[in-house]
Parts: C-alpha cells; structure tokens; sequence
C-alpha cells in the first residue's frame, strides 16, 4: 500500500483509530468535568482522582467480593458517585458564591489527598485487572490488530455522551437544571429545589469519571495515579472546547486524541505537548474555547 | 543516641569550664552521621524505591549497631524532578547531612551526583539506572551499588538475542534513563549480530497509553519489543502489547522490571517474561533471612531490589566510617568513598563483593524468568532463575566506561 508522509497508510490508519480509541477517554472525562462546570461553575480539579477512584472500585469489587466487570460498570460509578455527593455537601457546597479559583484550590487538595490515601494503602504499582471473557480478543483488520475491548470502549463512550448531551440539551430536567444555572432564585420560586438538583449533578459528574475509570481498568495498571497524567490533557481539552460546552467537550476530545495519536507517528517526544499548544493557539484566537459563548 | 566514656569526659570538663551545653551540642553533631534517604515516595517508582529504601536504610543502621556513633535517617521526596532533588541535596549538605542515599530516576541522580562533588560529600545511589553514573559522569563521591543500564542490557539483552530474538525495536521513556538503556541494549544486539530497526520515544511520565508506539513497533517487522521504561510505563507497556496480540509476531524484553512490577501485570499475562535483577528475595539464605527481619515494616512485602541497595551500600558505608573514624568521614566525603572502595563488601543481600575505581559496585547479575500461575506457591513467589552473569562479567569494563577519574 501507498505511503502518506512516508508512513506506511495501515500505520496510519491504525493510529487514527487509536487516536479516536484515546480520544474516547478524554470525551467521557471532559464531558464530566464541562457538566460540572457548565451547571456548578466548580472547576473540578478532583475529577482524575475520581476517575482512579472508579478504577479501584471496580478492582474491590472483584477481588473483595467477587463482583464482575459487567456489574461493576453498574455499581462502581454509584459508589464514587456517593463519595462525591458526600464532599459537595461536605464542602464544595460553601464555595459556589466565591470566586472559581476557590473551588479549584479546594477540588485540587482533595484529589491530592485522595491520591496519597490510595498510594499508602495499595502501593504505587498498580494492581491487575482482567479484561472480561466477552470482550477479549480481537479483530484482524488487515491494517492493524484491533482489540475488541477497545472497540467496546468507544462504543460505550459515544452512547455515553450521547445520553448525556440528550438528557441535559433536550429533556425537562435538563432544562431546570440549565434554568437554574442561570437564574437558581427563579427556578426555586417555581417549587424546584435547587441545592439537591446541584448535589445530584455533581454526583452525576463523578459517576461519569468512575465509568471512564471502570472502562480503564482492565487495559491500565490500576494505580493511584492512573488520573493524574490524563486530567491534566482533559483540562485542556475542555478549555479548547470552551469551558461548559458540553458538545464542545465532546467533540474536542475526539479530535484531540486523532491529533495526539497521528503526533505518536511523526513526533512522539511531541505527543505529550502538542494539546498545550493548541491550546495556546485557541486561546489566543477564540478566549472562550471553540464551541463556548464569550 | 550512645554515650561514650569520651563524650563523658568531654561534658565534666566542659562543665568545669562552665559551658556545658554549647559543647555538648557540638560534640553530638560530630558523633552523628546523617544519611539522608532521597527518593520517589509519590510517583511511578514508589513501590520499587520509595518507603522501602527507607527501611531498608534503616534496617542497614539496625544491623549496623552501635559502634561509638550515631547515625540519624532522613527521608524526603524528589517528586522525580531534577530541580527538586538538587535543591533538596544543596539543603541536606548545607545543613549537615553527610550522605544524599538511594536517588532514583537518572535525571535526579545525576544532578545530586554533581551537587555531592561540589560540597564534598557522599552520594550512595541504589536506585537510578544510567551507566554514565561510571562513565562520563563519575565521582570520587559517589557509588553506584545495585544495577545499571549496562549490566540489564548485558543479561537480558544477550539472553534475547541467543534464542533467536535478532531484531528489535524499543520504546523509550524520553529521558536520560531510557536513552541510556536503549543505548547500552542496541550495543549488544549489535555486537552479538542482531539489528535495531527502530524506536519510539515517548514523552515521560506524561503518557498512559502506549498502543500508538505499540502499533509502530508491530509494524517495524522486528522480533523483539525492548521496553526501555520502568515502574507503572513498563506495566502498561506489558498490557497494551499483550490487548494488541504483539506477543504473536514479537518476544518482549522488559529491561528494568522489579518484583512489584510484575506484581502488577499478574502472573497471568506476565508469565514467561524474562527480566534482569541484582537481588531477588528468594535467593538464597541470607536474602531470605533479611527479608524475615524487614517484612513486617516493609507493608509485610519482600524488598524490591533498590531498597536491598540501600541496605547494602548504607551497611558498608557505615563500616568505613567506623575504620577511618566519624570525623574523617564527615571532614571528606571523597575519603569516605575511597575508604568504601580499599574494604571488600559483604551483606546479606548481595554477598561478599567489591568497589571500582569508577564507584561502580560489583557482584553478579541474575535473569530471572517469571512463572506461570501454577507455578507459583505463595503470593510472592515470581520468579525463576534463568541463568546467573558472575560479578566479574556483569558490568561495563572498567576501561570502557569512560570515567575520567580511571584515565587520570
């Protein structure tokens, strides 16, 4: 087959995929984090932490109580979910009349907190976790070997964000919880009670990191750091997108796993800083991200 | 702290003077040797160095015993960054500590090692990797105790390369450590016939995902994956190669790997790998006595091989100490190394062994091969012996290395 670049095309048409595959991640990832910021205005800084959280829940489950994959995508997320209920109400709660930055600085000390308690009790190794019996394998695409947990990856990503974009842009309580952003007095006048709305999406923030944690598992060493790396790319991606904009979120961390992956070919000592400047450049031409309302 | 009949006559006297406190501050600080623990308590290579080297430094000071001095144990964190551990170090030095121990991730070690020559101290390194520690970079005050680039290479590279395994490709962790093992590895491919058709080097500790440089190293054609990585990289490493069926066409050569590494990649998906270790708790004899004395502080887990170095290296420093006396020890450390090197060494964990002239520490290297599940009897039993380098062929020749203190 023909060269593009002087890259052989089933190369490259492997590393598109695993681009969208990666890409996948920061969706699902900055899709939480954008749901948080666009109804709480809370700069999640915990969300990685929570997201290693999902991991290690998925992990406990199975090797504490002998609990599966399959359930564990259902029950892990509403475990850490709760947690995160338990610290907006603990916490987070008190700041949202203060400035960003308040939030920010409280959500980062959590998550090193968090981070530190999983390190001492299980290690920095990370601990194995199979990859389900129904979903191992893989696909013999001719340009390349495609694991079918990957595939499944992307597939429960894209109906993930799917539902999250549907439920907040087009159904009731998307529209209350939009309503509330903007005017939370109003919305509460009308017999809507607020705060708990607020609590239940945070916790709906989280649960959609601990899902990205529960997918992670079987193909990452699940170790307390496993969040840490990849958050720091999510808050990129949600800036390029433009801060709130869920579709933005959604969207941008697609595209931005293609670039990093094809940036794995050309350049891979690159790989890791590519995002920031095109996080730079967006900032400099749109300041409020490509998809967000100045 | 021990109370000496010299000390005691130095307080009556200093009391008939009637300053009695000034001096015996002083005195304390002359009798007390401070070792201070430098390493990564938060990152990637928590587990393989981390709380452990501190245990084991400890344990080295236990076992040591009291021997008409005291020696004090630090600890701190370089977060794995360059500018963090040598600010650290300029700190320890400038307030009296006499030893920067452990140091690893190369970046690291190879600025402490710098700052230790500077102010005439001693860096003992167990934990960082690079060769150029005994090459380029050495230093009448450091020694390099436990592994290095070279001596992986030699054993598991050659051990590759003799069944068959002639073509490799590597993925490099992007940093002073990868580049000096993916260096010292291909000299050997290529020295025993084999070629290196390529590499990937990936930006460090920034990256997760690995099946991009996976999917390179698959369509390179060559037979071997050498991973020039350590710690969780390794890991993820091992998982992606295994999802992306590169064991079919590829052998993988993990060329730093330790026991909670393949602690974390599971017996199952790891079984087979072969990988290279200086010290291995199940050795013989004495490593399985001091595994029984440290265990239970050590998270009731066998020590890796970097805290074993630090037992070691710590427990034949302090030995020098005694033969040249505190004060001399304190006044230079480039003395204290030198006496480190005139003295043969032996610990339980790596046996009778020497000093070179480069710092380079020598004793045999092992290649270990990890077991299948129904292999293993108990949850740390990982591994077994493959075939054993003996000391004398492990590491680089002294006259190769480039060390300008060996030339001079």
């Amino acid at each position: 087959m023909d060269d593009i670049f002087g890259i052989p095309a089933p190369l490259l048409f492997g590393q598109l995929l695993l681009g969208l595959i990666n890409g996948a991640f920061y969706a699902m990832l900055s899709l939480g984090l954008a749901v948080i910021f666009g109804l709480l205005n809370i700069v999640n800084m915990a969300h990685g932490a929570q997201f290693m959280m999902g991991a290690f829940a998925a992990w406990m489950l199975l090797a504490w109580l002998g609990i599966g994959y399959w359930w564990a995508l259902l029950i892990a997320p509403i475990i850490v979910a709760i947690t995160g209920i338990i610290l907006e109400k603990l916490f987070i709660s008190r700041l949202y009349k203060l400035d960003h930055l308040y939030g920010l600085l409280l959500t980062f000390g959590l998550a090193l907190i968090i981070e530190g308690v999983f390190r001492n009790e299980f290690g920095s190794s990370g601990l194995p976790y199979r990859i389900p019996t129904e979903l191992s394998g893989a696909w013999d695409l001719g340009f390349m070997f495609m694991p079918v947990y990957r595939g499944w990856v992307v597939i429960a990503a894209l109906a993930l964000c799917l539902a999250t974009w549907v439920i907040i842009e087009k159904t009731r309580l998307g529209a209350y919880l939009r309503a509330a952003t903007e005017n939370a007095a109003l919305v509460q006048a009308f017999g809507v009670n607020v705060p708990r709305m607020v609590t239940l999406t945070y916790g709906f923030g989280v649960a959609l990191a601990a899902i990205g944690g529960v997918l992670a598992a079987p193909i990452y060493s699940v170790n307390p750091q496993m969040g840490s790396n990849l958050i720091i790319v999510v808050f990129a991606v949600v800036v390029i997108g433009g801060m709130g904009s869920i579709l933005g979120a959604i969207l941008t961390g697609f595209a931005l796993g293609v670039v990093e992956g094809l940036t794995k070919v050309f350049w891979p000592e690159a790989s890791a800083t590519v995002i920031f400047v095109i996080m730079a450049i967006v900032l400099l031409a749109r300041p409020a991200g490509l998809f967000g309302r100045a | 702290m021990v109370l000496q009949r010299r000390d005691l006559l130095g307080t009556a006297a200093a009391a008939a003077a009637g300053t009695v406190l000034p001096r015996r501050r002083a005195r304390a600080q002359a009798q007390t040797i401070r070792i201070g623990v430098l390493t990564d308590m938060s990152g990637p290579y928590r587990d393989n160095a981390g709380p452990g080297s501190v245990v084991l430094t400890q344990q080295a000071v236990q076992d040591f015993g009291s021997r008409g001095f005291n020696v004090e144990v630090l600890q701190a964190d370089h977060q794995n960054k360059p500018d963090v551990g040598a600010s650290i170090t300029r700190q320890w030095f400038d307030q009296g500590v006499d030893v920067v121990a452990d140091i690893p991730t190369s970046s690291v070690a190879l600025a402490a090692n710098q700052i230790a020559r500077e102010k005439n101290k001693v860096h003992l390194n167990s934990g960082a990797a690079t060769s150029d520690l005994t090459g380029p970079a050495c230093s009448p005050n450091m020694v390099h105790w436990t592994y290095d680039t070279y001596m992986l290479a030699k054993s598991t590279g050659a051990a590759i390369v003799k069944t068959g395994g002639d073509s490799w490709f590597f993925i490099t962790a992007d940093y002073a450590f990868g580049h000096a093992l993916e260096r010292d590895t291909g000299n050997f491919v290529k020295a025993q016939g084999g070629k290196v058709l390529g590499s990937a080097r990936y930006p460090f500790p920034a990256t997760t995902d690995f099946s991009a440089f996976l999917l390179q190293a698959r369509a390179s054609r060559a037979n071997v994956l050498g991973l020039a990585n350590a710690g969780t990289d390794t890991v993820n490493a091992i998982l992606g190669a295994r999802e992306f069926g590169l064991q079919r066409s590829m052998k993988i050569a993990a060329l730093l790997m330790g026991i909670y590494d393949v602690k974390a990649v599971g017996l199952e998906s790891g079984q087979g790998l072969l990988l290279t270790e200086a010290f291995y708790w199940d050795l013989n004899d004495r490593t399985r006595a001091l595994t029984q004395r440290v265990k239970a502080k050590n998270q009731d887990r066998p020590p890796a091989m970097e805290p074993a170095g630090c037992y070691g290296m710590v427990l034949h420093y302090l030995k020098a100490v005694a033969d040249m006396g505190v004060a001399a020890a304190k006044a230079s450390g480039a003395d204290a190394v030198a006496r480190m090197k005139a003295m043969p060494t032996d610990d339980d964990a790596f046996g009778a062994g020497t000093i070179r002239a480069d710092g380079r520490k020598i004793h045999p290297s092992y290649l270990f091969e990890v077991k299948a599940p129904g292999e293993s009897r108990n949850p740390w039993d990982l591994y077994k012996l493959a075939a054993t380098t003996p000391a004398e062929e492990a590491f680089r020749p002294l006259a190769e290395g480039n060390c300008p203190l060996v030339r001079s």
